[in-house]
């Protein structure tokens, strides 16, 4: 009697196997969706600017009439934004970093400090829009300035980069640390000499990244109140200012079609900057990075 | 002549030094700064909290989470929520159908097919999917999406779900697949190999032994997506429109929570008025809405994963 039927096995093999080459195309062609998005969105949006996007466009201020219509108060209008932000971000969420991984005792403050800010990353960015309207734009009197949308970029940005230098600043190995303090170096010595330095380079690719992100965010710029035709750059940090996502979105929403192609032109302005940017954090993490 | 030193003390010294104010006074600093991310919460929870409530005072909290017409500019305003969280479900609904096939099945590939130098190719590819800023999405959906819908079926609008819910799939599209994938990498090679080694084939390995030891992962990335696609905003405000309806039709107009509170905030809602004020109410539904999408994924997360 024959146990096995080789026959009718080779035959579901077949099958098995003619599935399972099938589905790999398909899962590779899953795959490929975001690059064919990728290259869609990059190329329709290049034949939109290519008319548009010449030096009269990055040095002109903003403008009524299409033809004369330029990008340069809203890409500086950014920078200033992002001098804000820059700096109120980095302090605020290196030295959390700091203290959560070096400092913090093992207890259920700590534990809620952890919990808070896991959360705060998942908190919609509109809401923030809101937090910034009611606290800095209203209750502070700042109105719509640099201050109050940069403050409140900061605090949109702050918990991304507080997990990202967590995690540099966990990746340093403790043998380096007890080295440190097993030759006589107090805690803040070997924090602020040993373990930020070997961090330093995860640390900054997480703030690049972050800065990316808050350059690109339109929403809570919107809720502030942030002018859409505005026809001087800002002097001061509470003076009104333009920004480059905010003067995208305002020539989306005009009916005209002219407009859209000054805004296609400002989207690959602005994607330039992020890509070089990108570029800059990939090239810090693989440079810079020790392997310990 | 030879100094004495005496060792002793210089060591007395240093120590002294090191329990000095400055050294104690750093993690007293360093925890201050920390508390501002709990004040961040507080500020976010407080503002919503008190304009709400400065919002009901005005208008009813039965009709506001009962009713489905949201009529804030008509002379008898009705201010019922279900319109708007209605856009925001046909939204995230589209979304997640386009996203999640697409996002498994990307998943599946990086992490059960795909050699090293694919993945180094892929992966970077989805990172700056993920970067691409919402705006950029929006005129894409506009611009390039829109009108192929309408080339379909001329029944779609200029504005409709369906437009804006793909792109929206489109940004969380990377999420749902790096996560995803960081969760089905972490399935052992062990088990992996056990079922290669009983005469499986790859296909039959990833749905039979992979898949359900990564479900918890892979669930809570799509509910971590869901949240973002619940939260997004500009997307939704340029190509979903500014037609508040509980209606089921996704080739028509609707407005979001988000979309709703751009439109009120670009245009001009004056400060104190029971419009500025909606404004606020919305935002606590919106923020309810997707904390407890987040909390959901942080316990899938935690109560279901597999340990190894």
């Amino acid at each position: 009697m024959q146990l096995i039927d080789k026959n009718l096995i080779a035959k579901k093999r077949n099958g098995r196997l003619m599935t399972n080459k099938i589905l790999k195309w398909l899962f590779f062609l899953c795959t490929l969706v975001g690059l064919a998005v990728l290259i869609s969105l990059i190329v329709d949006t290049l034949i939109d600017a290519v008319g548009y996007l010449d030096l009269h466009f990055l040095t002109s201020m903003g403008s009524s009439r299409i033809e004369e219509a330029g990008f340069y108060g809203a890409i500086i209008g950014s920078l200033w934004l992002m001098l804000v932000t820059v700096p109120v971000a980095i302090f605020l969420s290196v030295a959390t970093a700091l203290y959560l991984e070096e400092y913090a005792p093992e207890n259920r403050v700590t534990e809620f400090i952890k919990i808070n800010i896991s959360n705060l990353a998942g908190v919609p960015s509109v809401v923030f829009g809101l937090l910034g309207l009611a606290i800095f734009v209203r209750a502070m009197a700042m109105g719509n300035s640099v201050l109050a949308a940069g403050l409140t970029l900061a605090l949109m940005i702050l918990p991304v980069i507080v997990v990202s230098s967590q995690e540099a600043i966990r990746s340093v190995p403790s043998t380096v640390r007890e080295a440190s303090i097993g030759m006589g170096a107090t805690k803040w010595q070997t924090v602020s000499r040993i373990i930020l330095p070997a961090a330093i380079p995860g640390i900054i690719t997480g703030i690049i990244l972050a800065i990316s992100r808050a350059i690109g965010e339109t929403a809570p710029l919107v809720v502030i109140g942030v002018p859409t035709t505005l026809l001087v750059t800002p002097n001061g940090f509470l003076d009104s200012f333009q920004a480059m996502p905010m003067q995208i979105y305002s020539w989306v929403k005009m009916p005209q079609e002219e407009y859209q192609y000054l805004a296609a032109a400002g989207i690959i302005v602005l994607l330039v900057i992020l890509l070089l940017m990108n570029s800059a954090a990939i090239f810090i993490r693989n440079k810079f990075s020790t392997r310990y | 002549m030879t100094k004495n030193y005496n060792v002793q003390e210089m060591i007395q010294k240093n120590t002294d030094n090191k329990g000095g104010a400055f050294e104690k006074s750093i993690p007293v600093i360093l925890f201050i700064i920390t508390l501002v991310s709990i004040l961040a919460t507080i500020a976010i929870l407080y503002t919503l909290i008190s304009q709400s409530v400065e919002f009901f005072s005005r208008e009813s909290i039965v009709d506001f989470f009962t009713s489905a017409t949201w009529m804030p500019y008509s002379s008898d305003p009705e201010y019922g929520i279900w319109a708007l969280a209605m856009g925001t479900f046909k939204i995230v609904f589209v979304a997640t159908i386009f996203a999640v096939p697409l996002g498994l099945g990307a998943a599946i590939y990086l992490s059960e097919y795909a050699t090293d130098r694919v993945k180094k190719i892929i992966k970077p590819i989805l990172e700056v999917l993920a970067g691409i800023p919402t705006v950029v999405y929006g005129f894409f959906a506009i611009n390039f999406i829109t009108p192929i819908l309408q080339s379909i079926y001329s029944g779609f609008s200029l504005y409709n779900a369906t437009s804006a819910g793909i792109v929206v799939g489109i940004m969380i599209l990377p999420m749902i697949a790096s996560l995803s994938e960081d969760a089905m990498s972490s399935v052992p090679n062990s088990t992996r190999e056990g079922s290669l080694g009983l005469g499986a084939t790859r296909l039959e390995t990833t749905f039979k032994v992979v898949l359900p030891a990564a479900v918890s992962g892979i669930v809570a990335s799509v509910v971590l997506a869901v949240s973002r696609a619940i939260g997004e905003t500009m997307i939704v405000s340029i190509a979903a429109g500014s037609t508040p309806n509980a209606s089921l039709d996704l080739t028509d107009p609707l407005q979001t929570m988000t979309g709703f509170i751009v439109q009120i905030t670009s245009g001009d809602a004056a400060y104190g008025s029971t419009l500025y004020f909606s404004l606020f109410a919305v935002g606590m539904t919106l923020f309810l809405f997707t904390f407890a999408m987040n909390i959901l994924s942080q316990w899938i997360t935690k109560r279901f994963r597999e340990e190894y």
